[in-house]
């Protein structure tokens, strides 16, 4: 399912059998469904992912206690073909303040049958991100966000 | 090659790890910072090499340890196996809902 190219962008792709309209508002309505759990920089458990599909809205988790982790702006919303969000968080797992300093994450949805739909990911401009992982290093004592970081995606590979 | 999950699944071997990032150093002055044997922090310095998140220098007789900061490489990884469960997780919702919508029980 890979198909990156560019060393600073991740390219994927998956076709999914469903008309174009559907797959563009699940992936939009049903966002909390869709998003990995396992990534998540509250505190506590998350209780749902929240995307607001309209240009300039967030992307949020809210945890089980209310409290609420925004990791994304949505930069396009064009039903049903494209959804471009911003990618708000450092490779040390933080929160980027810095919008020059985020990434940003485009998915087009190509109808290619009456029930069948072509969806592409992009997360493009990883080399933004550059400043914030030098300094990993210094976030990574002990078991800080790195190793937390890693220990996460770990149980997310192996799930 | 030393899985990368495997080789940070360890909180002392993350210690070390951090250790290491923290700037080169000798597995003496790894040690010495930490509740744990030479050996031991040896052992955990292999793992983390075979996994290639540490490189290691001959300085005359000591060894140096680095982290291996070719961070782009690490971050593109780890956003490919997420991105990759999540669009897994779409298909299957985004197809079981079509099906559910065009067939009702």
């Amino acid at each position: 399912m890979s198909i990156t190219r560019e060393p600073t962008s991740v390219d994927l792709e998956i076709t999914v059998d469903v008309p174009v309209e559907h797959a563009f508002k699940v992936f939009t309505e049903d966002f909390d469904r869709i998003k990995p759990r396992e990534h998540n920089m509250l505190p506590v458990e998350i209780a749902e992912t929240v995307l607001e599909p309209r240009a300039g809205g967030r992307v949020y988790d809210r945890g089980v206690d209310g409290s609420t982790c925004q990791w994304a702006r949505v930069l396009v919303v064009e039903p049903p073909h494209r959804l471009v969000i911003s990618w708000d968080i450092t490779p040390a797992f933080q929160l980027e303040p810095d919008p020059a300093r985020c990434s940003e994450v485009e998915f087009t949805f190509t109808s290619v049958g009456p029930e069948q739909t072509h969806v592409r990911l992009e997360h493009r401009h990883l080399d933004r991100h550059g400043a914030g992982w030098q300094g990993w290093r210094d976030r990574a004592a002990g078991d800080s966000a790195w190793g937390i970081y890693l220990e996460r995606f770990r149980a997310l590979a192996e799930a | 090659m030393t899985d990368v999950w495997y080789a940070v699944s360890d909180s002392t071997r993350r210690q070390v790890l951090a250790r290491v990032a923290a700037g080169p150093c000798s597995v003496g002055e790894i040690a010495d910072a930490m509740p744990v044997s030479m050996a031991a922090v040896s052992q955990h310095l292999k793992i983390l090499r075979e996994a290639g998140l540490v490189s290691m220098t001959p300085a005359g007789r000591r060894r140096i340890y680095q982290a291996r900061l070719e961070g782009l490489a690490e971050l593109r990884a780890e956003l490919e196996t997420y991105w990759t469960q999540a669009l897994h997780s779409f298909k299957q919702v985004a197809e079981a809902s079509y099906l559910a919508a065009k067939e009702p029980q």
